[in-house]
């Protein structure tokens, strides 16, 4: 499996507003805790070590912090 | 010069009083093939597996005993084969806490719990919890009772190692005795002097590594309690003892007890029984009643030293690496260094195999020790989140972990011991057996299996073995003075040994180490690939 990075979301707009819903009034703890718990079950969901590595690696973008 | 003799620490138990050796009054200093430095766990395993296999040995510690605390606690089913064929894995398997099950808590409530004993068939369970203290008195009392049929293995107490020098044909020892000095000269000397070797330090060698910043209070607590047998561990518990606290059973009603205290603390203060007890008190309950046996606090290291050989002076166990606690993977893997590094030194003092094996001891537990860091570098960050985000990310998991089965498998409270596998290790030969399993792979410790009313392990002597399964063991002899056996063995398909060793294929060939690891194996071998698998896995070239 490779990372997919072509446009992939049949409703791109629904999927941005699904993420910034799910924050509503949460406080920036609140918010990055629930990041993380996600970022973790979309890793499971991907299950692939490789395809995780090359999603950090464009995250990163171009090495700078 | 020389430092008086005095003890570093207060003795348990006096098992190898200083009794004034001949060696002591020659003019010239006594030689002999090898001197091993500590009397642990590691180094009177290496002497015992010498001495059984003909080697004359010298032990030398500057204590004349074990020292106090129960200190290592759990050893794995491979240190109990290990200790088995060495003659004493029956005494540790009786008198340790048999145990299998894990489970981990945040708070009050059961996060997620482990079986490590997926299948039956094996002499030995997965673990058992023993004091390292009778781990050291089955090892000296075997040692006794090898040397009284005649093997020429001595504990020479009370002999503290002050320097040493090395020349191109052996090491000269300087010793300091209560009797004052003398010296030895050995063809080689095994360093298990510990994670702070003084002969380490006297050859100015590095231990590179992490140390983190957490301290840990152990608490070996004596009450009689009906917890069950099983590793109990907690993030952040209810009781508020430590950051996370750990509970494990040891034989003689003996519970240790593990907190996390953080990194800026008092140690002095911490350990004042008056402490202690108030954090055992929060965690066990006002009404139980309990004695404090021991007492320590710790922090986690993780480090190693670049090379295990230095010529003719050789390290196992902590003097070569130190990890940290929480997996069972310092004893452990530093009786797996004894066991691959006796046969090897044998063989070489025997002349028949040369310097490429006793490299191979350095590739193949390096590589060990590597895997063991690794292992314990990850779950320290766990227990020990080194950042905000990686905080974040446990905590993350925690909370998951309750609801969900998928992130139970990322929750790491210490991933336990399991023997190396020495994949593409320079010594490990062929693997021409399609269908084979995976486990038990060239570079793979023999996995045991029952056999007849005994079990696979015992079959294995302590030389190389030809075992063939469900074929004539082709007719092969070893080089000249390499213990070598055949074994044929027949199974049924669904026998334990099959599913081990064949897998879908009908019939195989093993070639196994001194050390019951597999060096090769065929469906269909010739005589002339298991004569070269042979040699390979000697080191010998050609």
């Amino acid at each position: 499996m490779t990372l997919t990075t072509a446009p992939n979301l049949p409703d791109p707009d629904g999927v941005y507003a699904a993420l910034i819903d799910a924050h509503e009034g949460l406080t920036k703890a609140e918010s990055d805790a629930l990041n993380a718990r996600l970022i973790l079950v979309l890793a499971n969901h991907i299950g692939d070590l490789d395809v995780l590595r090359a999603a950090l690696e464009v995250a990163r973008g171009d090495g700078t912090p | 010069m020389t430092a008086p003799m005095r003890p570093r620490y207060e003795l348990a138990e006096r098992l190898y009083p200083y009794a004034r050796s001949p060696d002591q009054d020659q003019a010239e200093p006594a030689r002999h093939p090898v001197v091993v430095v500590g009397a642990g766990p590691v180094g009177l395993a290496t002497a015992l597996d010498l001495a059984l296999r003909g080697q004359r040995v010298v032990v030398l510690d500057d204590h004349e005993g074990v020292g106090q605390g129960s200190r290592a606690i759990c050893f794995s089913k491979r240190s109990l084969e290990i200790a088995h064929r060495l003659g004493c894995g029956e005494a540790m398997h009786a008198k340790g806490v048999v145990w299998q099950r894990g489970r981990v808590f945040r708070d009050r409530d059961e996060i997620y719990a482990f079986d490590l004993q997926p299948e039956g068939g094996h002499r030995f369970p997965p673990f058992v919890n023993l004091q390292q203290p009778y781990v050291e008195r089955f090892l000296v009392e075997r040692i006794a009772a090898v040397r009284a049929e005649g093997a020429e293995v001595e504990i020479r107490g009370a002999n503290r190692v002050d320097d040493l020098a090395q020349a191109a044909d052996g090491v000269t020892l300087d010793i300091t005795t209560p009797d004052g000095p003398y010296r030895l000269r050995a063809d080689y000397v095994v360093a298990c002097d510990g994670a702070r070797s003084p002969i380490r330090e006297r050859m100015g060698l590095t231990f590179e590594g992490r140390v983190f910043e957490d301290n840990f209070l152990i608490a070996d607590v004596r009450m009689t309690a009906d917890f069950p047998t099983e590793r109990w561990f907690w993030f952040e518990p209810w009781f508020k003892s430590g950051a996370s606290a750990l509970l494990h059973k040891q034989p003689d009603d003996i519970w240790r007890i593990d907190f996390q205290l953080g990194w800026d603390i008092d140690r002095e203060a911490e350990l004042r029984p008056a402490a202690v007890r108030a954090r055992v008190d929060a965690m066990l309950g006002p009404d139980v009643d309990y004695a404090l046996d021991w007492t320590s606090i710790y922090t986690f290291q993780c480090r190693r030293m670049a090379r295990f050989r230095h010529g003719r002076v050789l390290f196992a166990g902590d003097s070569a690496h130190q990890v940290s606690p929480f997996g069972a993977r310092g004893a452990n893997s530093g009786l797996q260094d004894a066991e691959n590094l006796a046969w090897k030194l044998d063989l070489v003092l025997r002349g028949v195999a040369g310097e490429t094996l006793l490299d191979s001891y350095d590739t193949e537990r390096g590589a060990a020790a590597d895997e063991n860091i690794l292992n314990s570098t990850r779950s320290t960050d766990f227990l020990t989140p080194k950042s905000e985000a990686s905080r974040l990310f446990r905590d993350a998991v925690l909370d998951l972990a309750e609801g969900h089965a998928f992130a139970r498998p990322l929750v790491n409270s210490g991933r336990l011991s399991v023997p190396a596998v020495y994949d593409d290790a320079p010594l490990v030969g062929p693997d021409a057996l399609p269908g084979g399993p995976a486990a038990s792979r060239p570079g793979a410790p023999c996995p045991d299996a029952p056999l007849g009313q005994g079990f696979l392990l015992d079959r294995l002597g302590g030389g190389f073995a030809l075992l063939a399964l469900n074929c004539t063991p082709p007719s092969v002899d070893g080089p000249e003075g390499v213990p070598f056996e055949r074994i044929g063995l027949t199974c049924e398909r669904d026998d334990p040994l099959a599913r081990r060793y064949l897998g879908d294929a009908a019939r195989a060939v093993y070639l196994l180490r001194p050390d019951q690891h597999v060096a090769a194996r065929w469906g269909d071998p010739t005589p002339a690939g298991i004569g070269r698998a042979l040699r390979h896995a000697l080191g010998t070239t050609a």
